[in-house]
């Protein structure tokens, strides 16, 4: 009946899948490269940018295909659109792996002033997020996707910290405040992640929604 | 604000024989609004847009339960005059079948049955119908020619305009754009948007887009059963039933 279409929709899927396990790979490295100060692995990460951004375009082409050949309704256009929508998350996350990897460059020269332990808890919680969004929407799990909306709250107060944390540093000794507002700024790049995850987890839902739908 | 209802039809059954073609449809149909009517080949559809302006009388065998109201007088009591009743509830049909006569007494022919005989006046309903129908420009100049020179587009809006000529309130459409080409198409479209200004309008389709493009509501039928009806933005992207996904998703039918 609807072979093709049915195709075009999974293989769709497939690159979704695919731009999902590249934007987790980029980040789990920043994550690395940013507590290790390993600058050069921060290089490859910024490099690989254009690879996901040229995955975003291959999806789009696909969705925009969709749309005129298969003019689709229901299930099928809220799958296509929530597609649509996801990726430019997915791109948006992307990019922030890479901020997060220019500020590792620049950072580099001075070696942290003080553990780092609420932006590496933030780090990791974000990455959790993120595949978690990401396998929701493989398993098109809808009851995993609302739990992801609800966990941002930790990601936020996680952010709240170690902001404190930061006064904290640059009260105690003036001469850090330009590292502290960089780190400042990673923190805000995770933050970030967190609610470009959350509106992953969100479109899942849309997709998914058969909030009318009867027996 | 809320448009009233025009046709109200309650638990209506319909049978050729021993065959159950309508199960007990209920429907609302509103006032100055496109609903549209879709569904596989024989799932009813046609059938029940027939019961509302008792084109199935002519069909023999058949025998219709329950009841169908326009403006509240139940259409199938005894008293009805069907002539009356089809001039209320005109009907465009998918094949334009314009007679074959000029493209004035085509439109004329209605009300002269009618008993409209004056000349200035049947000349004026003329004019107001095929404006109505989107024609009259292209048509103007040869009024007095063969209706059937005309494109299939034109030929249907014709048809179009020979049911406004009788000043009907209800205007049923079955499958009127499935014999004509996209511009055509389009046409007929753009002048349902402009008919429910002034009419209700009833459209059978196949075509599942026309249904969106065109229609406020929208009602779902299988094997003579009405699955689902609501706003049709609401049916295209949220379907009650899995049956309608299915079908509006292509995954059977």
């Amino acid at each position: 009946m609807r072979t093709k279409f049915d195709e075009q929709l999974n293989q769709l899927n497939q690159e979704l899948m695919h731009m999902g396990t590249m934007i987790e790979e980029q980040i789990q490295k920043a994550v690395v490269a940013f507590m290790k100060q390993d600058t050069e692995l921060a290089r490859i990460i910024m490099d690989n940018d254009t690879d996901v951004d040229r995955e975003e375009k291959k999806i789009e082409n696909i969705c925009f295909n969709l749309l005129m050949q298969q003019q689709p309704v229901a299930r099928d256009l809220r799958t296509i659109s929530a597609a649509m929508k996801m990726v430019t998350d997915m791109e948006r996350i992307g990019d922030h792996a890479a901020d997060i990897s220019e500020m590792t460059i620049l950072i580099a020269d001075n070696t942290y002033v003080k553990q780092l332990d609420h932006i590496q808890k933030m780090a990791s919680e974000t990455v959790q997020m993120l595949m978690k969004s990401i396998q929701a929407y493989v398993d098109k799990d809808m009851e995993a996707a609302k739990a992801i909306i609800k966990n941002d709250d930790v990601i936020d107060e996680l952010f709240l910290e170690v902001k404190k944390d930061l006064i904290a540093m640059i009260h105690a000794n003036a001469d850090c405040g330009e590292q502290a507002t960089d780190l400042l700024m990673v923190a805000k790049y995770f933050e970030r992640i967190g609610d470009h995850a959350t509106n992953i987890a969100e479109w899942v839902i849309f997709a998914l929604d058969d909030k009318n739908r009867e027996g | 604000m809320e448009k009233k209802t025009k046709i109200k039809v309650r638990d209506l059954h319909l049978y050729y024989g021993e065959n159950h073609a309508l199960k007990g449809v209920n429907m609302d149909i509103k006032d100055n609004s496109v609903t549209a009517f879709i569904g596989p080949s024989g799932c009813g559809k046609s059938t029940f847009l027939k019961t509302l302006n008792r084109m199935n009388d002519l069909v023999d065998n058949v025998r219709i339960e329950g009841n169908v109201y326009l403006d509240g007088e139940d259409i199938y009591d005894e008293n009805v005059d069907t002539t009356v009743l089809r001039k209320k509830i005109g009907m465009v049909f998918q094949q334009p079948n314009p007679f074959p006569m000029s493209i004035y007494d085509n439109i004329a022919y209605g009300p002269r049955v009618h008993g409209i005989k004056d000349k200035e006046k049947l000349d004026q309903i003329v004019e107001e119908s095929l404006r109505g129908a989107a024609i009259f420009d292209e048509v103007k100049d040869r009024l007095k020619k063969s209706a059937l020179g005309l494109s299939g587009g034109q030929q249907q809006r014709i048809c179009i305009a020979r049911a406004l000529a009788v000043q009907p309130e209800v205007l049923l459409m079955d499958e009127p754009t499935s014999a004509l080409d996209p511009i055509s198409t389009a046409k007929v479209e753009e002048l349902m948007e402009d008919l429910k200004k002034k009419y209700t309008v009833v459209v059978v389709t196949h075509n599942m887009q026309q249904a969106v493009r065109v229609s406020d509501d929208t009602a779902f039928f299988l094997v003579g059963e009405m699955v689902e009806f609501g706003d049709t933005k609401t049916v295209f992207s949220y379907p009650k039933d899995k049956r309608t996904e299915d079908y509006i998703t292509g995954r059977f039918g």
